[in-house]
C-alpha cells in the first residue's frame, strides 16, 4: 500500500516537475495512439457500416471473424509486422522498422478489429430503426452508410475512444516493432516496462498513473460531449 | 443560445475530426527519420538497463555526430536482428553465438570491447550455504538443497553463460526429465527475472550491472562474486554488408572505431553506480 | 420528373408473406391522380403492409404494383411513418437531406427545404435539433419532408397517432393543404373523424384482404361488407390507446 501511495506522489512530482523527457514520451504516446485510432477509424468504421447494412455471400464469417479479431494477442501482430518491415521481410525496404510509424502500423491493425466490431453493432442497430425510413427517401444501404456513421458520431465517439485506449495500452507488439528506443520510440507503455526491468517498481507504477489521467481526461471530454449531445440532440 | 453553441459543437467536432485526420496523414507522411546520421544497434537488456547507454551515447555523438539507436533484446535476439538486416551494429556478450555468427558471414569483425562479471544473487537467508567465490561449487549446493533458482531461459548471453556453469558442475536442471521443480524458467529478460527471484526468494546468476541498478531487490543479496569464470565479455560488430547492402557501413564502423579508441574505452570506464564501476574496458588493438 | 406518367397506381393480387404469416392476401386496387384514401381496419388488418407494398418498401410475395402501367418503383411518391425517423441534426437539415438524396441541388435545395417548414408552421424551429422535437412536431417535419420532395402521391401511416388534440390538429391541417396542392393520399388511420374529414374513399381491410371500398359517406351510413359493419359497432378488436381528436 505504502509502494501505491509513494508512486501517487512520485507520478505528481514528475507532471509538476516537467521533465522534458517525460513530457517527451507521453506526447509520442499520445501521437502514435492518436493517429492509429484515426487510421483505424478511417478504415473501420466504413468497413464496420458496410458489413452491418449489406447482405452478401460470407457475411457470417466476416462479423465472426472481425468478433474473433478482438481477442487478437498484441505480440502477435507485432511479429507479424516487423516480420513484414524486417529488412528481410517484403515491406524491409521501406526501412520504417523501430520507427513512430512502425508503431502507428501495428496499433492500427490492432484497434482496426475493435473499430470495425463496434461500428458494426451500432451501425446495424440503427440501420433496424432507420431502414425503411431512408430507403422511403431513396437511400441505398451503401449511401446509409456514410449518414448513419454521421448520425452515430456521439455513439460512435465512445469507438473511437476505445480504440485509442487499446493503442494506448499497448506494450507487447510496440516493443517488438518500435524496439523502445530511447528518444525515437520509447512510449509510455515501453517506458513502464523498462523500469518494471530494472526494478524501479514505484517509477514504473508512477508512469502508469500518468498515462491513466491522460486515458481519462481523454475519457472525461468524450463522456461531456455525449452528455451535452443527448441533451441538444435527443 | 442553445443553436448557437449546437451549431459550434457540431462544427467544431467536424473541425476535430478533420483536423486530427490531416494530423494523422502529416504524421505518417512526414518522414519520422528525417536525419540519416543514425545508427540502430542491436544489443542486450544488460548494457541497456544498466543504464551504460545512457551514459556511452551522448559521449558517442559529441565525438562522432552519429546518433546511435539501441534496441535492446536477449543476445540470441540482438544476433538475429543483425541477421535479418535490421540492425548495423551488434553489441553483445555470447563468444559461442558471436563466433557462429561470423562464421555465417553475417558479421564483419569481432571487436572484444569490455566485460563486466556475473554474479549469483539469492535469499541473505541462503539456505544453500552457496556463498563464496566458486560459481560451480554453489550451483552444486542449490542443486542439492533444491533451492529455488530463477533462470531467464530466453537465449540470451546471460542465460548461456548460466547453462555453460550448470554442465560444468555437472548437473544440467535444464534437460532434466521431468524437470526439476526448483528450477524456475522464467522465460525473460533480466531486470523481470530478478523480480521474479526477489519474489520468491529464488537465487539467480545476474550481471552485475543490472544487479547494481535493480531496485527491487526485496531479501536479495550477492552471494557469489570474484570467480574468474564469471567474467563476460563483450563483443561488438559491424553487420556484414556483403549480405545486407542497406547497412550503414561507414556510421557503424566509426562508431565502433570511436568506442575501441581510448576516449570510448575512457568512457566506458567512467560508467559508476555508487561509486562502482561496472564495465571494464579491454580492447587490445592486435586483438 | 414531374412529367413521366404515374397513374394509374394498379395493386395486381397483391400477397405478402411475412415469416409463415399472411399480412395481405389478393389484394386488387387502382388509385387514380389526386385520390384521398383511408385505409381502416381492426389490427392485424395488413394496413401498413398494404401500404408498405405500395411504396416499394416491401417485395409482395405474390401479384405487382405497377405505376402506370410499369413495374418499375415511381419516384415522385413519399411515405410518412407512424414513427417518423429523424436524423440528429436540425429540422431544416433533415428535409435538405432528403433533397439531397432525391438530386436536388444548391440554393433550390435549400429554398424548397425552407418551404417546406414554412407550410406546415415550423419555420421557429427550424434551425433547432429534429430528434428534440415533440411528436407532433416530429410529425409536421416529417409531412415537410416528405411534401418538399413534390410527390404527386403520399403514403401516411397512422398519421395522428399518439398525439394530442391540438398536434392532431395541426397535422390534419397540413394534410389538407397537400392534398389541396394535388397530391393524391392514402392513409391508414385508427380516427375515424380523420378519415372522414380527409379522405373521399375507405377502403376497408380485413384479415389482410380488402372487403369493400366505398365512397366515405356511404361507408359510415351504410357500410356493404358485414366485417366493416362489425368495426363500425366497435365489435372487432382495435387499438383505442389514441383517442378521436374529438373525444378529448
Amino acid at each position: 500500500m505504502h509502494d501505491i501511495l509513494s508512486s501517487f506522489a512520485l507520478a505528481l512530482s514528475l507532471i509538476a516537475g516537467g521533465d522534458a523527457e517525460l513530457w517527451r514520451i507521453v506526447a509520442l504516446s499520445l501521437e502514435v495512439s492518436l493517429a492509429s485510432a484515426v487510421f483505424a477509424c478511417a478504415l473501420g468504421l466504413p468497413l464496420g457500416g458496410l458489413v452491418a447494412v449489406r447482405e452478401f455471400p460470407g457475411r457470417r464469417v466476416v462479423i465472426v471473424a472481425l468478433n474473433a479479431l478482438l481477442g487478437l494477442p498484441s505480440v502477435v501482430v507485432g511479429l507479424v509486422v516487423y516480420l513484414l518491415l524486417s529488412r528481410a521481410g517484403p515491406l524491409g525496404s521501406l526501412g520504417i522498422l523501430f520507427t513512430p510509424r512502425a508503431i502507428v502500423l501495428a496499433q492500427t491493425l490492432l484497434v482496426l478489429p475493435i473499430v470495425a466490431a463496434l461500428a458494426r453493432q451500432f451501425v446495424e442497430d440503427a440501420w433496424h430503426e432507420y431502414r425503411e425510413q431512408l430507403t422511403s427517401l431513396g437511400v441505398s444501404a451503401v449511401r446509409a452508410v456514410p449518414t448513419l456513421l454521421w448520425d452515430l458520431r456521439y455513439s460512435l465517439l465512445t469507438v473511437v475512444l476505445a480504440g485509442f485506449g487499446r493503442a494506448a495500452s499497448e506494450v507487447g507488439a510496440v516493443m517488438i516493432v518500435g524496439g523502445n528506443i530511447d528518444g525515437v520510440t520509447r512510449v509510455m507503455t515501453t517506458a513502464i516496462a523498462l523500469e518494471t526491468s530494472k526494478g524501479d517498481l514505484p517509477l514504473a507504477l508512477g508512469l502508469g498513473v500518468i498515462l491513466l489521467s491522460m486515458v481519462l481526461a481523454l475519457n472525461a471530454a468524450a463522456y461531456a460531449i455525449r452528455e451535452w449531445s443527448a441533451r441538444h440532440h435527443g | 443560445m442553445e443553436q448557437v453553441v449546437a451549431r459550434a459543437l457540431s462544427r467544431l467536432s467536424f473541425a476535430w475530426i478533420a483536423a486530427s485526420v490531416v494530423a494523422a496523414v502529416l504524421l505518417a507522411s512526414s518522414p519520422s527519420t528525417p536525419a540519416q546520421d543514425f545508427i540502430t544497434v542491436a544489443s542486450t537488456t544488460s548494457t541497456e538497463q544498466s543504464g551504460l547507454f545512457k551514459h556511452l551515447l551522448p559521449e558517442a555523438r559529441k565525438a562522432t555526430g552519429i546518433e546511435v539507436r539501441v534496441v535492446a533484446v536477449g543476445t540470441g535476439q540482438a544476433l538475429d536482428m543483425g541477421r535479418r538486416g535490421d540492425a548495423d551494429v551488434v553489441f553483445v556478450h555470447d563468444l559461442v553465438a558471436e563466433e557462429r555468427f561470423l562464421a555465417e558471414g553475417w558479421g564483419v569483425k569481432r571487436y572484444p570491447v569490455m566485460y563486466n562479471d556475473f554474479v549469483i544473487v539469492g535469499p541473505k537467508s541462503d539456505p544453500a550455504g552457496a556463498k563464496g567465490n566458486d560459481v560451480i561449487a554453489a550451483l552444486k549446493k542449490i542443486a542439492a538443497a533444491q533451492a529455488p533458482f530463477a533462470s531467464r531461459a530466453d537465449n540470451s548471453g546471460t542465460h548461456a553463460a548460466e547453462l555453460r556453469y550448470w554442465k560444468m558442475a555437472g548437473i544440467e536442471p535444464a534437460r532434466m526429465n521431468p524437470k526439476a521443480a526448483w528450477y524456475r524458467e522464467t522465460g525473460s529478460g533480466m531486470g523481470p527475472t530478478l523480480n521474479t527471484a526477489s519474489g520468491m526468494n529464488a537465487y539467480a546468476l545476474a550481471d552485475r550491472g543490472t544487479w547494481l541498478s535493480f531496485k527491487n531487490r526485496g531479501e536479495l543479496v550477492i552471494l557469489v562474486e570474484g570467480d574468474t569464470k564469471l567474467f563476460n565479455q563483450y563483443g561488438v560488430m559491424l553487420v556484414n554488408p556483403a549480405k545486407h547492402p542497406h547497412v550503414k557501413k561507414e556510421l557503424g564502423q566509426k562508431f565502433i572505431d570511436w568506442i575501441v579508441s581510448p576516449a570510448g574505452q575512457a568512457t566506458i570506464a567512467a560508467y559508476k553506480i555508487e561509486g562502482e564501476q561496472l564495465f571494464f574496458p579491454n580492447y587490445k588493438p592486435q586483438g | 420528373m414531374a412529367s413521366a406518367p404515374l397513374f394509374p397506381l394498379e395493386a395486381r393480387g397483391l400477397t405478402v408473406v411475412l415469416g409463415g404469416h399472411t399480412a395481405i392476401e389478393r389484394i386488387d386496387f387502382v388509385l387514380d391522380a389526386g385520390a384521398r384514401i383511408a385505409v381502416l381496419g381492426p389490427n392485424g388488418a395488413g394496413k401498413s403492409v398494404l401500404l408498405r407494398v405500395l411504396h416499394g418498401l416491401i417485395a409482395p410475395s405474390a401479384g405487382e404494383v405497377l405505376w402506370a402501367g410499369s413495374a418499375a418503383r415511381a419516384r415522385d411518391q413519399a411515405m410518412v411513418f407512424q414513427r417518423p425517423v429523424m436524423l440528429r441534426r436540425s429540422a431544416l437539415a433533415n428535409v435538405e437531406f432528403a433533397l439531397a438524396m432525391n438530386g436536388v441541388r444548391g440554393p433550390e435545395r435549400r429554398a424548397r427545404a425552407r418551404d417546406a417548414i414554412e407550410r406546415v408552421g415550423l419555420s421557429s424551429l427550424a434551425a433547432r435539433s429534429a430528434r428534440v422535437l415533440s411528436g407532433g412536431e416530429q410529425q409536421r417535419l416529417a409531412l415537410a419532408r416528405a411534401w418538399s420532395l413534390r410527390p404527386r402521391v403520399i403514403f401516411l401511416d397512422e398519421p395522428t397517432a399518439s398525439l394530442d388534440p391540438a398536434a392532431a390538429s395541426e397535422v390534419e391541417r397540413v394534410i389538407g393543404e397537400i392534398h389541396a396542392a394535388g397530391t393524391a393520399i392514402v392513409m391508414t388511420t385508427h380516427h375515424l373523424g380523420l378519415a372522414r374529414r380527409v379522405a373521399d374513399e375507405i377502403v376497408f381491410l380485413h384479415e389482410g384482404r380488402l372487403t369493400e371500398r366505398t365512397a366515405v359517406e356511404r361507408f359510415f351510413n351504410a357500410p356493404q361488407s358485414p366485417e366493416a359493419a362489425r368495426f363500425l359497432k366497435g365489435e372487432l378488436p382495435w387499438n383505442k390507446s389514441s383517442p378521436e381528436p374529438s373525444a378529448d
